[in-house]
């Protein structure tokens, strides 16, 4: 009897926690103009499943920003969606399955956590078509249904640190990076590289690592500290948690950047401007592709030339940056674009990066 | 002066949650759902204040949800006799689950700027007067000696008269109240709410419990350890140690391994409550 409660509690607590959350939405005003549109072309609906990362939608970046493209494509072709979230890394493998199981065309993995569970269940569903960001799976295993949609984050990056660069006045910038991992590091790589390309003499003080997405008020004691040590501006790659450095810029009066969607509102006026991954993108035309048949496996790669990256449009602080620097900014640009400035993304290109 | 404002930020969450944990466990209720308590307040918090636009509302609602919770504990283990940990970990994951859908549910995914607030200093004084005014309390009333002999043996207690059940939701009640101050004061220093953003601290708060020896004042110690060491931390990333450049990992690391070693040459002296987890 007793027992039975307990297993009641923690099944019910299981499901309220981790379970698919589903919330499917088959879109029925937009269902509709498809077919008074078409006619009698009453083409299948092309079924999109997505499984969130860790993160889950509210994060004002990457999960929201992929959120948005399966959105753009839902008014664009009316198209049936699935969504999950995972609390956590061992619901992954289970909800790439179910959304496979449902029947989805395509299932997107969103973030470098799914990697090993895309690997397995990829394998386990050879006509189902997968997406995975930020991550590309193991080439031995010769996986024939997975597209890779990779980002040069540190071209986004080198942007950010050139404006920052131009705009600091300290000559001191600092970064907040959740962990000290490789896709980190090519945050801090271009950005550090784009200041010393706007500034010979700039400092850039170690970067903080808070080893945690979550907890914002470390992020927010590393970007205090950062900005004690004379820093006026800092860059954070911390998820979540980043969002506490934009606050300590608000607070001291500095400038915060925010990073993978449009942060500047966050803290208006104190968000110099945000490094945009376009996930949303990325997803758009992903599912573009199944939707014309022309869906490809392999790396797809976003860099600042097609758009994948790069920074906002700085609506609250245009006018603190000058026209001056933002014509500085898309010279430099133009030259990355052109392929003239190759942008450095480990630690180790960084240190032999040459400013021109 | 800014590693002291840090400091206080880091360490005030974990003094509130910590002391919480120490009114459950030496009424005798096992507490790993100090987590659990401190996220439904800081999301509580946060949506109410914003609804109201008032955050000394929102704190009050906060810390009312945190109760609830606490009150929920106390009815699990006592009136349903559940297991102590598996209620616990129930709690914090219906915590974990139910925040998420409150904040998505009641706040505008889009939402920009930042919650209202009360300011940082009313919490910080409440953190570090309370462990003093808790071991006043348990030193020094009719109260704190009840607790006390209800945690340590709760059949003697009965025998004098001291009702062990209620003295434990009694207990619970300020349980959940300090660990909502504690989710309060997150949320207030963060600005707004962020999903699972109390990011393991009420673990942390229990591991300082523990190596305080469930006392009051070793046990603020303890947090105010955990919280240099954070700062610590944070402030050595970077620099040279013995010639060499550690990675941020082993900095990282630093406050969990010094629980570990202090866990190892303390746990000797620590003594738990004996009637911890009876009935």
């Amino acid at each position: 009897m007793k027992r039975g409660w307990v297993f009641g509690l923690l099944a019910a607590s299981l499901l309220a926690g981790c379970g698919p959350s589903e919330s499917t939405r088959t879109e029925e005003a937009t269902g509709k103009t498809v077919t008074s549109e078409t006619g009698s072309t009453a083409e299948k609906k092309v079924k999109v499943g997505v499984v969130f990362d860790s993160g889950g939608l509210g994060d004002k970046s990457f999960n929201d920003s992929a959120w948005a493209g399966v959105q753009k494509a839902q008014t664009d072709f009316g198209i049936e969606e699935k969504h999950v979230e995972s609390k956590s890394v061992k619901d992954i493998e289970t909800n790439l399955m179910t959304l496979a199981d449902q029947g989805c065309d395509i299932v997107f993995a969103i973030g470098i956590n799914q990697k090993d569970s895309l690997e397995k269940v990829a394998a386990q569903y050879p006509d189902t078509k997968f997406a995975i960001v930020d991550a590309v799976p193991n080439p031995d295993l010769g996986l024939k249904n997975v597209r890779a949609l990779l980002f040069k984050e540190e071209e986004g990056s080198f942007l950010a640190g050139y404006l920052a660069g131009l705009v600091t006045k300290t000559g001191k910038l600092g970064f907040v990076g959740g962990q000290e991992i490789p896709l980190i590091k090519k945050f801090y790589s271009g950005y550090a590289a784009g200041a010393k390309t706007a500034r010979p003499d700039i400092e850039i003080l170690p970067a903080k690592y808070t080893g945690d997405w979550n907890n914002v008020d470390l992020a927010k004691a590393a970007a205090n500290l950062l900005f004690d040590q004379g820093a006026d501006i800092v860059y954070h790659a911390a998820g979540r948690a980043g969002l506490g450095v934009l606050d300590a810029a608000k607070e001291k009066g500095k400038f915060g950047i925010g990073v993978d969607g449009n942060q500047d509102g966050v803290a208006p006026g104190n968000v110099l401007t945000s490094m945009i991954k376009h996930v949303d993108e990325a997803v758009y035309s992903t599912i573009k592709d199944v939707k014309e048949g022309k869906f490809s496996t392999g790396e797809v790669v976003y860099d600042l030339k097609v758009g994948g990256v790069g920074l906002t449009e700085m609506e609250f602080t245009k006018d603190k940056v000058g026209e001056e620097n933002l014509k500085k900014v898309e010279d430099i640009k133009a030259k990355i674009v052109a392929g003239d400035l190759k942008v450095p993304s480990t630690l180790e290109e960084l240190a032999a990066y040459k400013p021109q | 002066m800014e590693l002291i404002f840090i400091l206080s930020t880091l360490t005030g969450p974990l003094l509130l949650a910590a002391m919480g944990g120490l009114t459950s466990e030496r009424s005798g209720i096992m507490n790993i759902a100090l987590e659990g308590f401190m996220l439904t307040s800081a999301c509580v918090v946060a949506v109410v204040s914003v609804a109201t636009g008032n955050p000394v509302v929102g704190v009050l609602a906060g810390l009312a949800a945190a109760i609830v919770m606490a009150l929920l504990h106390a009815l699990l283990t006592q009136a349903y006799r559940i297991d102590h940990i598996i209620s616990g970990m129930a709690i914090n994951l219906v915590a974990l689950g139910g925040t998420n859908f409150l904040d998505k549910r009641f706040t505008d995914l889009s939402r920009q700027g930042e919650i209202p607030q009360i300011p940082m200093l009313v919490f910080d004084v409440l953190a570090f007067g309370l462990p003093v005014l808790l071991w006043l309390y348990l030193k020094r009333t009719r109260g704190g000696l009840r607790l006390l002999a209800v945690g340590n043996d709760p059949d003697k207690a009965r025998q004098m008269g001291v009702d062990p059940i209620r003295v434990r939701y009694a207990a619970l009640a300020a349980t959940g109240l300090l660990c909502g101050l504690s989710g309060a004061m997150i949320v207030t220093n963060a600005g707004r709410f962020t999903d699972g953003m109390t990011a393991g601290r009420g673990f942390i708060a229990l591991a300082a419990l523990i190596l305080g020896g469930w006392k009051p004042i070793p046990t603020a110690v303890a947090c105010l350890g955990f919280g240099a060491l954070y700062t610590l931390q944070l402030q050595l990333q970077g620099s040279q140690l013995f010639g060499a450049n550690l990675p941020s990992q082993f900095w990282n690391a630093l406050p969990y391994l010094v629980t570990v070693i202090a866990m190892a040459g303390f746990l000797g002296k620590s003594r738990a409550p004996a009637g911890l987890g009876k009935e």
